[in-house]
Parts: C-alpha cells; structure tokens; sequence
C-alpha cells in the first residue's frame, strides 16, 4: 500500500475518536450506504470526523488495504475498525454499537457536530 | 458490472461448502444484493472476522463489479458476538 495514506489513515484514527471513511462528507453524503452510516452516528449523538475517499483515490484504495475491507464506509472507534455500513447497522439495532462506544468512552451527545 | 446469484453461491460454497446462502437482488438490476450466511466457520469470530470470510470467498468482486452485497453472517443456532 502507498506508505503515504497509510500515515495519514493511521494520525486521523489515532486523533480522533470516531472517524468515518465515507463517500461525501457529513452533510452530504454521495452514496446511501455512508449516508446510512452518518445517520446512524447523529442518532447517537456522536462526534466524529468524516474522510472523503472520493477526494483522494491512494486514500479510497488506502483505506480498504489498511483494514482489509473492500467496501465505504468504515468506522474506527479508538483507532479501531468497527465494520462497515451493514456491521453498524447490526451494531446498532442491537444496541451492541452504543455499548462499544461507551466502553471506549466516547461521549454520547444529544447535539452531535461533526468535525 | 453485475454478477448473478448463482454466480455468488458458487463462490461462497466454494470457500465455505457448509453454508446456508439466501440471496436476494434488490432491485432486479444484478448489483445490489443482500446475502445471509450461515457457516460453522462463523462460530467463535468478530462480526468483522465474519464478514472478511465472505469477502475473500468473492475474491475482490465486492467493491468492484459486486457494487452492493448488505451482508448478514451468522453461526448456526446461536448467533456470535
């Protein structure tokens, strides 16, 4: 993998908490599996950092090696793969997400921003 | 840019002759799918573990000329965490 998007992947998911690989930012996604992603995230109330792929393709192609994921999204939490769209949702219906979330103490909130 | 479903089962059974597929195409077009997959391989494993399984079973088709495969796994009886 191109050692350059492999740094940048690693200092984004090691200074912040929640950060999502997507297609489109936050406030306007450009494709229904992230913007399934980011509607998941503001339900919770959670503050994350959103990386557009589509901006950078070492970075669309980096990020699939880097977790050995073939597909956008991807959610790291603490520096740690978490699943794609389908895994969130999952996640998330069991209630299973927001347990990760909070034992990895990540706040919670009822006004989220996304950074 | 499409794949059939029979094309799909052959190449999961292939990697995992134990599983229990039920695929669905969403919206008849050849691309956007939703797959449920049972396996004893599945037992013991991460969701995440779970779903690299399959996608290296598709050999890089997921992503590529897969668009759109929603995945579901699971072990048989019980469902691992």
């Amino acid at each position: 993998m191109d050692s350059m998007s492999s740094e940048r992947i690693r200092a984004d998911i090691t200074t912040n908490d929640v950060v999502l690989y997507m297609k489109g930012t936050p406030v306007f996604p450009q494709c229904g599996f992230s913007a399934q992603a980011v509607q998941i995230l503001n339900m919770l109330g959670v503050r994350f950092k959103g990386v557009d792929v589509l901006t950078d393709p070492s970075l669309r192609q980096g990020i699939k090696d880097f977790s050995n994921w073939p597909t956008i999204p991807q959610l790291y939490v603490k520096g740690e793969f978490v699943g794609g769209c389908d895994i969130m949702r999952e996640m998330f219906q069991s209630g299973e997400l927001q347990q990760t979330l909070q034992a990895k103490g990540v706040a919670l909130e009822p006004t989220p921003k996304s950074a | 840019m499409a794949m059939d479903i029979i094309e799909i089962e052959r190449l999961i059974l292939e990697a995992l002759p134990d599983a229990k597929i039920e695929i669905k195409d969403l919206r008849g077009d050849g691309d956007h799918y939703a797959a449920h997959v049972e396996s004893a391989a599945f037992a013991g494993k991460t969701l995440v573990q779970q779903h690299q399984i399959v996608y290296a079973a598709l050999q890089g088709r997921v992503g590529g000329v897969l668009h759109a495969l929603a995945l579901k796994t699971s072990a048989p009886q019980a469902r691992q965490a």
